[in-house]
C-alpha cells in the first residue's frame, strides 16, 4: 500500500473542528507552508494510523465562490487533480449554513465524505439527526465523528479510503425545474474536454458568471456569447441575480434535505448565550474585557506572578550562581560549559566563543520562555474557547477607526509577548491587506525582551528604573505608532480600498480539547524556542565575531588574545569600525556614537542585548538595566534627554529581532513585502526618533537647525497623511472584486 | 428604505434584499442572509458597533455600515 499514495482534503467551514480533527489524525507532524502566492496558510501530514495517506488542511471558508484567496486556493486544490477523496468536516450542531459548502464540495464530482462533527453535543442538545437519510439526500457517505472526544474517527477513514476507491456516481442536487433547463443548456456549451463528472460544477460557475471558471474553461467566443445570453434571460424571467439565484437554490435544497434528516429539539437557552449575556453586555462588555486581560498580564509578567517566577529562576539560577535541588548542589548551565571546556582544554578562542557567544545569547532568549509560557496558556485558552472571537467584536469599533478591523487586536495581544507569535497569529485575520498591515505594525507593541531596554531608558533618563509613570509611554507610544501606521498606509496605493467588512461568526463557546489547547500553546512556544536556536544562535555567532574580533597595532585577530591589548577591547573591534560608519545615520536623531550605533545593531539580534551589548561597551561588568552605573554610562554617551527618548523610540519602534523579521518572512510570504514591511518600521523609527530629539533641542534648548526643519517638514508630512480625506483613487480596486460578468 | 442596521435589538425581520454587489455581498449570501431569510438582532456591541445577530441557527456579528445594504422588512 505504501506504493500507492492516498490524497485526502479536509474541507470545512470555519469552527467547525476541522483542525481538532486534522491534528487528531495526524498528530501535527506534518509540513506548515503557505499556499502559493498568497499568505494563506497550507498545512500537510500523514495519517498517524498509516503512513501512505497524506492529508492536507484546506482554509476553513463558508462558500467556493472566486472572492478571498482562501476560497481560491480551496477551489484550485480541489479541481487541480491532486485530492483522491475529500473529507468534509460539518458542525453538526449548525447543519443548514455547514451544508451549503458541502454541497458544493459534492458537486466537484470529487469523491466525498462527511464527517458529522459534535456528534455528542447534538446528543446532547437532544436533536436528532438520520445519518441515513442525510447520505441519501447529500449524495455521499455520512459519518458520525467527535473529534474533540475521539470517537467514530476509524470508521471515517474507513469509508474515506473506501470512497477514494470506488467510483461514485456524482449525485445532482436538483434546483428549480426552470434553472436546472438553463444549467442543461450551458452544459452544452461546455467544452468536450471536461469530464462528465465536473461538467455539473462547471455549468453552475458559469451560470455565477464565475469570471475564474470563464478563463479556466476557455469558451470559445460563441459559446461564451450563448451562455451570456442565457444567464441573462434566466435573470430576467427570475427578476434576480445569478448569484442570487444559485445561491437561494442552494438553500432550498438544504431545506429540504434537512426537512428530511433533522428532528430538533425545542429550542431553549444555551450556555454559551447565557455567558454572552455577560460577556458581550453592553456595559459590561468592555470592563469585563479589561479585567480579564489585566489578570492574563497579571498571571503571566506580574511582578510575584507564577510566569515571572519561573523566569528569575532560570535567569538566576540555570544561568546565573547554579542552584540546589532535592540538597544537592547543581551549577549553573554556563558554570557547567565552562567547566567542560576548560577540562577538556580549549583554547580562550572557543571558551569566549561559546560562553560570550553562544550560552548568553541564547541564554537571555530561554530566560524568557516560563514568563511566554504562562501567557500562551492563558491566551490560548481564551482563543480556543472562543473568547478571542467575542473581543474581536467589542474592540472592532476602536480599530476600524485607523483601518483595520476587531481581529487585528488579537495578533497585538500575542506581542505583547513576543513578535514572533504574534505576527503568526494574524492568520486568523481573513483579508489579506488587513492582515499585511497586522504584520506590519505589530511589533510596534513592546514585546518582552524590549522591557529590559525601556528599564534601562528609564534608570538613565529619571534614576529609577521602576518609575512607573514611563513604561506605560512606552505602550503608548507603541499604540499611537500601530495607530498613526494604520491611518497613514491606509492612504497609499499598498493598502487603499473600502475598509475590509467585517461580517464574523461568533462560534458558540466550547471548552478546549486540552491536545488542541496543548498544540496551540506549543506552536507558539516553539516558535520562539526555534527562534532561539536558529536564528539567535547563528546571530549572536556573528555578533560575537563582530565584538571580539578586530585590528590592534595593524594586526587583524582575536582582540582578547591579543599581546598587550587593554582590557577594553571592543574598542578596537569590527563592531566598532561598523558602527562608526553608520553612526551618522543617527546624528540628527543625537546619538551618533560608536557605541549606541553598535546597541541598535545588537539589538536586532534580540532587543534584550541592547542592555548586555551596553555594559559590555561601556565597560560596566556585569551591568543589569537595574545597575546605577550603567544608567551613568549610558546617559553620558548622549548629549540631552531628547537624544536619550530618540534612542529608545528608535529601538523599540525599528525593525523588530532577526527571528521577528524572519517570521515577518515567512508570514507575507513575499520578498517584496518583507522588505516594504521592515523598510517601513526602520524609516517610522527613525523620523520619530527625529522628531523626539529636533522637538526637545528647541523647546528644551531653543536650538534651531537644518535638521528641526527636516522634523518639522515630517511633522507635517504625518499631519497631512492622517488627516487628509481618503484619496479617491482608493476606491479603485473596487472593479477588482465586481461581479464576474463586469470584470475584464 | 430599511434596513438590517435599523431593526432594534430584540426584533425579528425578514429579508427582501441584497443590493450592491461583488465580494461582500456574495460573502453575505453564503453565510445564509438571502432573499425570505428570518433573523433576529441579538445586541449591539458595547460601543454602538457591529451588532450581533442570529441567522439560521448560528450568530454572526456584522457592522451597521455593511448592514446597510440588506434591505429588510
Amino acid at each position: 500500500m505504501a506504493a500507492s499514495q492516498l490524497h485526502v482534503a479536509l474541507a470545512g467551514n470555519p469552527n467547525c473542528g476541522k483542525t481538532t480533527l486534522f491534528n487528531l489524525i495526524t498528530g501535527q507532524n506534518g509540513y506548515v507552508g503557505n499556499w502559493p502566492g498568497v499568505t494563506v496558510e497550507k498545512k500537510e501530514a500523514k495519517l498517524t494510523s498509516d503512513k501512505s495517506v497524506t492529508v492536507t488542511d484546506l482554509p476553513g471558508i463558508y462558500s467556493l465562490s472566486p472572492y478571498s484567496p482562501e476560497e481560491r486556493v480551496s477551489r484550485d486544490y480541489l479541481m487541480g487533480g491532486e485530492p483522491d477523496v475529500v473529507i468534509q468536516v460539518i458542525d453538526a450542531t449548525n447543519l443548514e449554513r455547514n451544508l451549503y459548502l458541502a454541497l458544493q464540495v459534492v458537486e466537484t464530482g470529487l469523491p466525498v465524505v462527511a464527517a458529522l462533527n459534535m456528534a455528542d453535543l447534538v446528543e446532547k442538545s437532544g436533536d436528532k439527526i438520520d445519518v441515513r437519510a442525510l447520505s441519501r439526500s447529500l449524495g455521499c457517505p455520512v459519518v458520525m465523528i467527535s473529534a474533540l472526544r475521539n470517537t467514530g474517527i476509524d470508521e471515517l477513514i474507513a469509508e474515506a479510503k473506501r470512497a477514494a476507491t470506488t467510483e461514485g456516481g456524482a449525485t445532482e442536487h436538483r434546483f428549480d425545474s426552470a434553472i436546472e433547463g438553463v444549467l442543461d443548456q450551458i452544459e452544452g456549451c461546455l467544452p468536450g474536454s471536461v469530464p462528465a463528472s465536473r461538467r455539473r460544477y462547471w455549468s453552475v460557475k458559469l451560470f455565477e458568471r464565475d469570471a475564474d471558471a470563464a478563463r479556466a474553461l476557455k469558451l470559445t467566443d460563441a459559446n461564451a456569447r450563448k451562455v451570456e445570453q442565457l444567464v441573462a434571460q434566466c435573470e430576467k424571467d427570475c427578476d434576480d441575480d445569478a448569484e442570487s439565484i444559485i445561491t437561494g437554490e442552494r438553500y432550498a435544497v438544504i431545506a429540504h434535505i434537512i426537512d428530511g434528516c433533522l428532528k430538533k429539539a425545542p429550542a431553549r437557552m444555551s450556555t454559551s448565550e447565557k455567558i454572552d449575556r455577560i460577556v458581550t453586555n453592553r456595559i459590561l462588555g468592555l470592563p469585563l474585557f479589561i479585567l480579564i486581560m489585566w489578570a492574563v498580564y497579571s498571571i503571566a509578567t506580574g511582578a510575584d506572578a507564577f510566569g515571572t517566577a519561573g523566569t528569575d529562576w532560570v535567569n538566576d539560577n540555570l544561568f546565573g550562581e547554579g542552584f540546589e535541588l532535592f540538597g544537592q548542589a547543581f551549577p549553573s548551565i554556563p558554570g557547567a560549559i565552562e567547566g567542560l571546556l576548560v577540562s577538556a582544554g580549549a583554547s580562550p578562542l572557543v571558551q569566549s566563543l561559546v560562553l560570550d557567544g553562544i550560552v548568553a545569547g541564547v541564554g537571555a532568549v530561554l530566560g524568557f520562555i516560563p514568563q511566554m509560557f504562562v501567557l500562551f496558556v492563558l491566551l490560548s485558552f481564551l482563543e480556543d474557547c472562543g473568547y478571542m472571537a467575542r473581543v474581536a467584536f467589542v474592540m472592532d469599533r476602536v480599530f476600524r477607526r485607523f483601518g483595520l478591523s476587531g481581529k487585528s487586536f488579537i495578533p497585538m495581544l500575542v506581542s505583547t509577548g513576543c513578535g514572533v507569535p504574534g505576527v503568526l497569529a494574524t492568520k486568523t485575520i481573513e483579508n489579506e491587506k488587513d492582515r499585511r498591515m497586522t504584520v506590519m505594525t505589530t511589533t510596534f507593541i513592546p514585546c518582552g525582551a524590549k522591557l529590559p531596554i525601556i528599564a534601562l531608558l528609564m534608570g538613565a533618563m529619571v534614576g529609577d528604573a521602576e518609575a512607573s509613570w514611563i513604561s506605560p509611554l512606552f505602550y503608548f507610544l507603541g499604540v499611537i505608532a500601530v495607530i498613526a501606521s494604520g491611518i497613514m498606509l491606509k492612504k497609499t496605493k499598498l493598502f487603499a480600498g473600502r475598509p475590509t467588512p467585517f461580517v464574523m461568526e461568533l462560534p458558540s463557546y466550547h471548552f478546549p480539547s486540552i491536545r488542541s489547547w496543548w498544540l496551540h500553546i506549543w506552536e507558539r512556544v516553539s516558535a520562539y524556542i526555534k527562534k532561539a536556536f536558529t536564528i539567535i544562535f547563528a546571530s549572536t555567532v556573528v555578533v560575537w565575531f563582530l565584538s571580539n574580533f578586530g585590528v590592534y597595532e595593524g594586526a587583524f585577530g582575536f582582540l582578547p588574545a591579543m599581546e598587550g591589548i587593554p582590557e577594553e577591547f571592543t574598542d578596537y573591534s569590527v563592531l566598532a569600525m561598523l558602527g562608526g560608519a553608520i553612526a551618522f545615520i543617527f546624528a540628527p536623531l543625537g546619538f551618533d556614537t560608536w557605541q549606541a550605533t553598535a546597541m541598535s545593531i545588537t539589538g536586532l539580534v534580540a532587543k534584550e542585548n541592547v542592555v548586555a551589548t551596553a555594559s559590555s561597551l561601556l565597560h560596566i561588568a556585569d551591568g543589569t538595566e537595574t545597575d546605577p552605573n550603567l544608567w551613568t554610562a549610558f546617559a553620558g554617551m548622549f548629549p540631552t534627554m531628547g537624544a536619550i527618548a530618540a534612542f529608545g523610540a528608535f529601538n523599540l519602534l525599528c525593525a523588530p529581532c532577526f527571528a521577528a523579521m524572519g517570521t515577518i518572512r515567512a508570514q507575507m510570504n513575499s520578498g517584496k513585502w518583507t522588505a516594504i514591511a521592515i523598510g517601513y518600521e526602520c524609516a517610522f523609527a527613525w523620523v520619530v526618533g527625529l522628531i523626539i530629539n529636533q522637538m526637545y533641542n528647541l523647546i528644551a534648548l531653543g536650538q534651531f537647525g537644518i535638521w528641526t526643519a527636516v522634523a518639522f517638514a515630517f511633522i507635517a508630512l504625518i499631519a497631512f497623511q492622517l488627516f487628509r480625506p481618503m484619496p479617491k483613487w482608493a476606491w479603485d480596486d473596487d472593479r477588482q472584486v465586481a461581479p464576474a460578468g463586469t470584470a475584464a | 428604505m430599511k434596513t438590517l442596521g435599523d431593526v432594534k435589538v430584540g426584533d425579528t425581520a425578514t429579508i427582501v434584499k441584497l443590493h450592491g454587489e461583488g465580494a461582500l455581498r456574495r460573502h453575505l449570501m453564503d453565510l445564509g442572509l438571502i432573499k425570505g431569510t428570518q433573523f433576529k438582532v441579538v445586541k449591539v456591541a458595547p460601543l454602538g458597533d457591529p451588532v450581533q445577530i442570529t441567522v439560521r441557527g448560528y450568530e454572526l456579528s456584522i457592522r451597521k455600515e455593511e448592514a446597510a445594504i440588506v434591505e429588510v422588512r
